[in-house]
């Protein structure tokens, strides 16, 4: 056997473990590792998680198990105080001596606590451990009970900003102090950091630039921070986050060479000045450099255990030092050279102070190499960016597209994951390039996304390649014809736009034609209204067909309410009702006393009318010359709009007559789900119709049309489909955009959802839509055309025929109403009576 | 007022003391359900015609206690016949009156039998 001894159990100490046991031949050689602190290796980046909540077991790296499983001893709790050379032995502060062949230094750093006079005081403590983490809870506890407001931290890189989040999730009034002219200044320059000193302060964190701290105020416990220029910080707790001090101890006391400032001088192999000794991660000096990431701190781990097995792994001559993170819910992205600025080299900066942006780009004059760049307040860019700067990839003719493709309602500017070389680094912290996430479902080692995590440790580490990652494993699972499926229900394994073709294609009528061809069982409340939906969708079946197939609200015609009642809303298109309609609606109320209430979609609501009454109400309003409004269905509900240039002084279009049109052209269409829209005559918005699944907008020229937005729990923005164009194109486009949809949408999905979920996103879709890529414009039309001139009013076509009626009726065997239904008073009107 | 499900006690085929008939098999729609009132109770009547079965249970849902069940929809979960409530989809067997979502309240079922197109629903009293 041979001997392996690694110094060090913290991130990167682990990761060397887990790659040596993961490489051939690793049964040849004993690894023992000794760490100091008491507990396994834990995740340091996330360290701040452990204030929110997160325990010293999540945020470990490993199970419990693990050493033992993979042959590996662990020794906590054991300090290495010596190294002999000659002997190959270490020596432990417990007075054991264990002999080596190869020894691993991986003790990393420690916390930089600046020579300032009164750090040692009461209050004062530096932000690297969890059980600094403990004292910090503690004593932050200790003096908010005594009145204790006021906690600084020392240093405004990555890791201080860190701690100041951690420092107000302890309830405490957190100040930055920073003797740079501003924050995070090695991935930051200075447009980035106002922008994200400005987000920060919104915060109601602290920041204080270029300060020089004098010292430390107070008796014994901390009181204050003296800056330069008799300049006082009262607080009453300071963590020193100022940077790292490689722990280079064992190598200076055997001799082994160390550099100027600290750390222990490595090779490209990671090999030390005695070849049996390597050093890996914040504890090794390479070219010249401390490197405090994790990613490079992994790869190190890498090289270094190949070398010992003998492989020819070497480091990288430039290390990359992009990172990617959250810090106190800001994003904030740096890669390659942020800063470089020169006769050839040009940046492009976009600053937005008003959404909190800054993004800027290093680009060579010639725009064809893109060299570096920072992003703050939105990050989304990253990974493509980063993608394009560390595979030399060709650049957009305009390169500011980079940073501003999201204008006019494009998408991003760089292609998907899957036109990257197989050689891009997906995953930086984990090394993982696209090759391996592809090759891992090609060659079947992998099915799904987890399985792939599991293999290629992708993700795993910060894990802002996900969104990347999940891609890929998307785009493999379909290059060899493997798709996940959305099966409808235990009764259907199809997706609903499988059925909804199956339907089509083989003209089915009746539900259990459906379930016998093409499922199994009898069917439940999720497959029967999705296939009575699809019947609609195709035939334009009123509801009043599949009376049995029907969800509750569309058997009945009527929303079902909390006590068994319903409620009723005929139509007002766009909102407009005369007087002599709502006197109408007013009597019906009256007549069988509803409680009535206005909606959000400019209609009267009636509410708690019985099953019973339901026919008498709807022969009263469609004597009056009211129809179905439809608030029941899985369809059209209403078009909003605003007043328009009929009245209002600033309207640019009818906006009213264009709402009642689109509302009376859609009308008692069933969809996937319910589609809801509206018309503003101006940009002023009043219809909010960006808030529907469609919208209008009148402008200058023409109509901006809007698709896909909706309210509720996850409101979403309508985005741009077409601009300025007539009402005659409107109708085209919305007809395409309806009928695509109906078709191809998954059962209760809203047209927000469809789209995020629909593959190639809003540009595809204009394609299908506007410029009929896959040529089926023509069709679409033509079926939506059928679907608006076949329809009918369904409570017309149940006055029409008593036998429909026969189900608006509570009891089989007596006229009587549900006798279980009682009201209380609720200002004037009246509500049920809570059970 | 919890009281209401009191009224309702699952009723074994072998214990019944009373055939209520409820009506013709015409006045139920198939596989669906209709209300039938017997004294003062509400029972839902299932025509689960593609089973070929029937099925009654009691018309209130043991969740928020309107009287719908027999408004909602018929269907099945692995093999067994079930019915889900219209208000908010708790589903519960027709066999047992078991829940079938994991809530731990159930409903109460009565035997039925159909003789010369009659049908007629089983009560203790």
């Amino acid at each position: 056997m041979i001997k392996v001894i690694v110094v060090g159990n913290g991130m990167v100490g682990y990761k060397f473990c887990e790659k040596f046991v993961s490489k051939q031949g690793h049964e040849n050689y004993q690894i023992t590792v000794f760490g100091e602190e008491p507990r396994r290796a834990y995740d340091r980046v996330h360290l701040s998680e452990y204030f929110a909540g997160k325990s010293a077991e999540d945020l470990s790296l490993s199970t419990s198990s693990w050493y033992e499983e993979n042959n590996i001893i662990l020794n906590t709790s054991e300090l290495i105080t010596d190294i002999n050379r000659e002997q190959k032995t270490i020596h432990t502060h417990l007075e054991n001596t264990h002999e080596y062949d190869y020894l691993v230094l991986a003790t990393g750093s420690a916390a930089f606590v600046p020579p300032i006079e009164g750090v040692d005081k009461e209050g004062v403590f530096v932000y690297r451990t969890i059980e600094d983490l403990d004292a910090i809870m503690a004593y932050a506890k200790k003096i908010k009970q005594n009145g204790a407001t006021e906690a600084a931290v020392l240093g405004g890189g990555l890791l201080g900003l860190e701690a100041a989040k951690a420092v107000r999730d302890l309830g405490l009034n957190a100040h930055v102090v920073e003797f740079a002219p501003r924050l995070m200044p090695r991935q930051l320059d200075k447009g980035a950091s106002d922008m994200l000193q400005s987000k920060i302060e919104e915060l109601g964190i602290g920041i204080h630039l270029n300060k020089s701290t004098q010292y430390i105020a107070g008796e014994d416990a901390i009181t204050g921070m003296m800056f330069e220029g008799d300049d006082l910080l009262k607080v009453d707790m300071l963590v020193i986050s100022a940077g790292i001090k490689p722990r280079d101890e064992l190598g200076r006391v055997c001799g082994l060479e160390v550099g100027v400032r600290g750390g222990v001088v490595v090779d490209n192999k990671m090999q030390t000045s005695d070849p049996n000794i390597f050093a890996i991660g914040e504890v090794a000096l390479y070219n010249h450099m401390i490197y405090g990431l994790v990613a490079p701190g992994y790869e190190m781990a890498d090289v270094a255990a190949e070398q010992i097995m003998n492989g020819d792994k070497t480091m990288r001559e430039v290390i990359d030092m992009s990172t990617q993170l959250k810090l106190i819910g800001v994003e904030v992205a740096s890669f390659g050279d942020p800063f470089i600025e020169n006769d050839e080299v040009t940046a492009i900066v976009y600053e937005n102070k008003f959404s909190g942006i800054y993004k800027r780009v290093n680009v060579t004059k010639d725009g064809k190499k893109l060299l570096g760049g920072i992003l703050v307040g939105d990050a989304s860019d990253y990974n493509g960016l980063f993608q394009i700067y560390s595979n030399g990839m060709a650049l957009p003719p305009n390169p500011e597209d980079l940073i501003l493709g999201a204008r006019g309602g494009e998408a991003s500017s760089f292609g998907s994951a899957s036109d990257l070389p197989d050689t891009a680094v997906i995953c930086s912290c984990e090394n993982v390039t696209k090759g391996a996430i592809c090759c891992s479902i090609t060659d079947g080692t992998c099915e799904t996304f987890g399985d792939v995590v599991k293999t290629t440790k992708a993700t795993s580490g910060c894990g802002g390649c996900k969104p990347m990652v999940a891609d890929l494993v998307k785009a493999a699972q379909k290059s060899i014809g493997k798709e996940i499926k959305e099966s409808i229900c235990e009764h259907f394994n199809h997706t609903r736009q499988e059925l909804f073709d199956l339907v089509k294609i083989n003209k089915y009528t009746n539900f259990y034609e459906v379930i016998d061809h093409h499922g199994n069982g009898d069917g439940c409340e999720v497959c029967k209204p999705l296939v009575a939906s699809i019947f609609s969708s195709i035939y334009n079946d009123t509801a009043n067909k599949h009376v049995t197939t029907q969800d509750t609200n569309d058997r009945y015609l009527a929303n079902i309410q909390r006590n068994g009642t319903y409620s009723v809303v005929p139509r007002i298109a766009g909102g407009e009702i005369t007087p002599e309609k709502l006197i109408v609606i007013g009597e019906v109320a009256k007549q069988f006393d509803l409680y009535t209430k206005i909606t959000g979609a400019q209609r009267v609501d009636l509410f708690g009318a019985s099953l019973n009454d339901l026919p008498e109400i709807w022969r009263i309003l469609i004597e009056n010359g009211f129809e179905s409004g439809h608030a029941y269905g899985k369809s059209l509900r209403a078009v909003k709009s605003c007043v328009g240039n009929a009245w209002c002084r600033y309207g640019m279009d009818d906006s009213t007559t264009f709402a009642i049109e689109l509302e009376n052209r859609y009308r008692g269409i069933r969809s996937p789900h319910k589609l809801k829209g509206g018309v503003s005559a101006c940009i002023r918005e009043c219809a909010e119709a960006r808030g529907k699944d469609f919208g209008v907008i009148a402008v200058e020229g023409g109509w901006n049309l809007y698709i896909c937005g909706n309210g509720g729990a996850n409101p979403k923005h309508a985005v741009l489909l077409a601009e300025q164009i007539d009402k005659e194109t409107v109708f085209k486009y919305m007809d395409r955009f309806l009928m695509y949809y109906i078709r191809t949408a998954g059962p209760l999905i809203r047209t927000s959802t469809w789209l995020e979920k629909l593959e190639g996103g809003l540009d595809y879709l204009k394609e299908v839509i506007i410029h009929d890529r896959i040529g089926i414009c023509e069709t679409l039309e033509a079926e939506m055309e059928q679907l608006v001139g076949t329809f009918e009013c369904e409570w017309k076509q149940v006055l029409e025929k008593p036998r429909l009626m026969k189900r608006f009726s509570h009891f089989v065997n007596s006229d009587e109403k549900d006798d279980n239904i009682e009201y209380i008073p609720l200002r004037d009107q009246k509500m049920p009576k809570a059970w | 007022m919890e009281n209401i499900l009191d009224k309702y006690k699952s009723v074994s085929i072998n214990e019944v003391t009373t055939w209520f008939k409820a009506g013709n098999i015409k006045d139920f729609p198939s596989n669906r359900g209709g209300c039938i009132k017997y004294k003062d109770k509400q029972i839902a009547v299932f025509n689960f015609e593609r089973r070929n079965e029937w099925y009654a249970c009691q018309n209130a849902c043991p969740h928020k206690m309107e009287m719908v069940l027999s408004r909602g929809m018929t269907g099945s979960a692995d093999g067994v016949p079930k019915i889900a409530c219209p208000m908010h989809k708790k589903t519960f067997s027709l066999v047992d009156g078991s829940n079938l979502n994991g809530d731990d309240f159930s409903i109460a079922t009565y035997p039925v039998k159909v003789v010369d197109n009659e049908v007629f629903v089983g009560f203790l009293e």
